[in-house]
């Protein structure tokens, strides 16, 4: 039998070091501080970002103010957004991740979907090479591609990177070939096999059951795909400089654009640039990504979980 | 005719028409890889060995034999230079980003309560992790751990190091808080393969009596190491093709520089997949050698 004094310990000992079925005070403090500190580390450059973009020349030069401006002041945003051109680079941005991300996602699905429902010889090989366009750095593809759009005036042309995405060439295509070519080997094959006794077309079989069947995949890899796209700056400064400009081009030349719309000589010191103005423009950058993350974030993480983007 | 003969010929012709639709699948992606990959590797590798001036109508080879490869090598000092600090910095960021990605997806496994703003919170690099926004961040010094390199204590014990020694610690200390922006998407494959593992395994094993310590490394740990060498090759890919990674851009300027040239430029965009590569080979033979350990 135990004394009160000893069930009083056990309780204290299980309130601070946790029991089978939960865990102790000592441990969930640790964890949330740990949890707290990391989240810092991704939400600081932010915060900053933001800080920094709605406070006025007076704000930044005076040494007081650190974390709370004294007023909020959107100057920073409008001069940003002229210079960012915003409303064309947005749209071109937005077309240049969108279509891309489209057309990659459906020609790796049926690429995919052939590689794990299909014997024939030469997969082994097929699924090398795969893998080998995952490795071999875009630098040493690129010139001979862009030499070959220029003589075809296709340099400029949203077309040149159209192109390679529609033969399942695009952005890190492998990546999204490896997933469906996972996907389709883990979904039930019996259905299909139904369909192709009842008459049905491979074709057929691919479009109303097995793409169905693979929605999550599709939504999740789309939404990879238009982020890469968005964020990609090599590929899309050589192949699109002198035609489409894309938000982050834009913004990588933010300083000069700045300098033609407001010249230095000509503007009084507070309309010069500064880095307030600068992370206006890189805030406007990454907006239209962050509202579409926290749209979709609890669906998308949640069907990350699911879909086994891991592939084993 | 026997019924055996009959049902081969079925046999193999229903073989043949399985082979003639799986090539129909993925013929569009054969087409492609020659056109847009295989083709421009090719080419690439034939420029390196020429001197290429491109005017406007034509493209203009001098041969010139390995002379681009040996002068990458030997006399451009900042090439090489650019070489090794690349690879030492893949080397000392990749078990970082392995390690710590490992942990926040150990924390995400977790049950507690504020689980989806934290996930919402440590998912942000995968969506904001971009040349020019890195570049902006970097330059407002809002990527460096704060002041610790700068401080003189830290800067006394640097400069007591080795220099083959300073270079990764200097860079670890100046450039953490970068790293850790690499992570978002191995954080994802470590929580999916987690959420595989069979819990039955750890309802054994507690009842066998092991802590929470040894349940770690004897069933978490082994479960991961598929996850562990995609991870580590995936981090080696993206830190190397990275727009802003200084070989690249390096490469890049030279391309259109007058000393440089195109043919120059290739034949370093050779040097450096090679030297990527074998980077990826050390790190995946480390990988399999250490879970071969492990495993005993």
């Amino acid at each position: 039998m135990l004394s009160a004094r000893q069930r009083q310990l056990d309780r204290v000992r299980t309130f601070l070091f946790g029991s089978r079925t939960h865990y102790g005070a000592v441990f969930t403090v640790f964890l949330y501080a740990l949890l707290i500190a990391i989240g810092f580390v991704y939400l600081y450059p932010l915060l900053f970002m933001f800080v920094t973009s709605i406070k006025s020349p007076e704000d930044l030069l005076n040494p007081m103010v650190q974390w709370v401006p004294t007023q909020i002041y959107t100057e920073n945003y409008a001069k940003a957004y002229r210079v960012l051109n915003y409303p064309q680079t947005l749209t071109a941005s937005v077309v240049m991740s969108v279509v891309p991300s489209a057309l990659q996602v459906a020609v790796a699905s049926l690429v995919g979907y052939g590689l794990a429902r299909y014997r024939f010889p030469g997969k082994g090989l097929v699924l090398a090479l795969v893998l080998a366009t995952f490795i071999i750095p875009p630098q040493n593809t690129v010139i001979p591609q862009m030499l070959t759009y220029k003589q075809y005036g296709l340099l400029g042309s949203p077309l040149s990177l159209f192109l390679p995405a529609a033969f399942g060439q695009g952005f890190k295509s492998a990546i999204f070939i490896l997933v469906f070519y996972q996907t389709f080997l883990t979904l039930p094959k019996v259905l299909e096999e139904a369909a192709r006794l009842d008459g049905a077309s491979d074709l057929r079989i691919f479009l109303t059951i097995a793409l169905p069947a693979a929605v999550p995949a599709f939504i999740v890899l789309f939404v990879f795909s238009v982020v890469w796209y968005w964020n990609e700056t090599f590929l899309t400064v050589i192949f699109l400089e002198g035609g489409v400009t894309t938000l982050p081009m834009q913004l990588s030349k933010f300083a000069q654009a700045y300098e033609n719309l407001y010249p230095p000589g000509v503007v009084n010191i507070f309309d010069r640039l500064n880095e307030a103005i600068k992370m206006a423009g890189t805030f406007l950058n990454i907006l239209p990504l962050l509202v579409m993350y926290f749209i979709l974030q609890r669906w998308f993480v949640e069907s990350i979980e699911r879909t086994g983007i891991a592939g084993e | 005719m026997s019924v055996q003969g009959r049902t081969r010929r079925f046999e193999l012709s229903f073989r043949a028409r399985e082979a003639l639709h799986g090539y129909g699948f993925i013929a569009i992606w054969v087409v492609g890889f020659l056109l847009f990959t295989l083709l421009p590797l090719v080419e690439t590798f034939r420029y390196s060995l020429h001197r290429v001036t491109v005017t406007a109508e034509t493209i203009q080879l001098e041969p010139l034999g390995w002379a681009n490869y040996t002068r990458a090598l030997f006399t451009d000092p900042t090439f090489v230079e650019l070489l090794i600090a690349y690879s030492v910095e893949t080397l000392v960021s990749v078990p970082i980003v392995l390690i710590f990605s490992l942990i926040i997806a150990l924390f995400l496994n977790l049950r507690f309560r504020l689980k989806g703003f934290f996930r919402t919170v440590f998912f942000l690099p995968v969506v904001i992790t971009s040349g020019p926004v890195i570049v902006e961040l970097a330059a407002q010094g809002a990527t460096s751990a704060p002041g610790i390199a700068d401080s003189p204590a830290v800067a006394a014990v640097l400069a007591e190091l080795p220099r083959a020694l300073r270079n990764p610690v200097e860079y670890l200390l100046t450039s953490f808080i970068l790293i850790l922006w690499f992570s978002g998407v191995q954080i994802l494959i470590y929580l999916a393969s987690l959420q595989r593992v069979d819990k039955a395994l750890y309802e054994a094993a507690a009842i066998d009596g092991a802590g929470a310590w040894e349940m770690f490394w004897k069933i978490t740990l082994p479960s991961l190491t598929t996850a562990t060498i995609v991870n580590a090759i995936f981090t080696v890919i993206t830190l190397s093709h990275f727009s802003e990674n200084p070989v690249t851009r390096y490469i890049y300027g030279q391309t259109y520089a007058v000393q440089g040239g195109i043919g120059y430029a290739s034949a370093m965009a050779f040097l450096y997949f090679v030297a990527m590569a074998a980077l990826l080979a050390l790190i995946y033979l480390g990988l399999t050698v250490w879970a071969r350990k492990e495993a005993r």
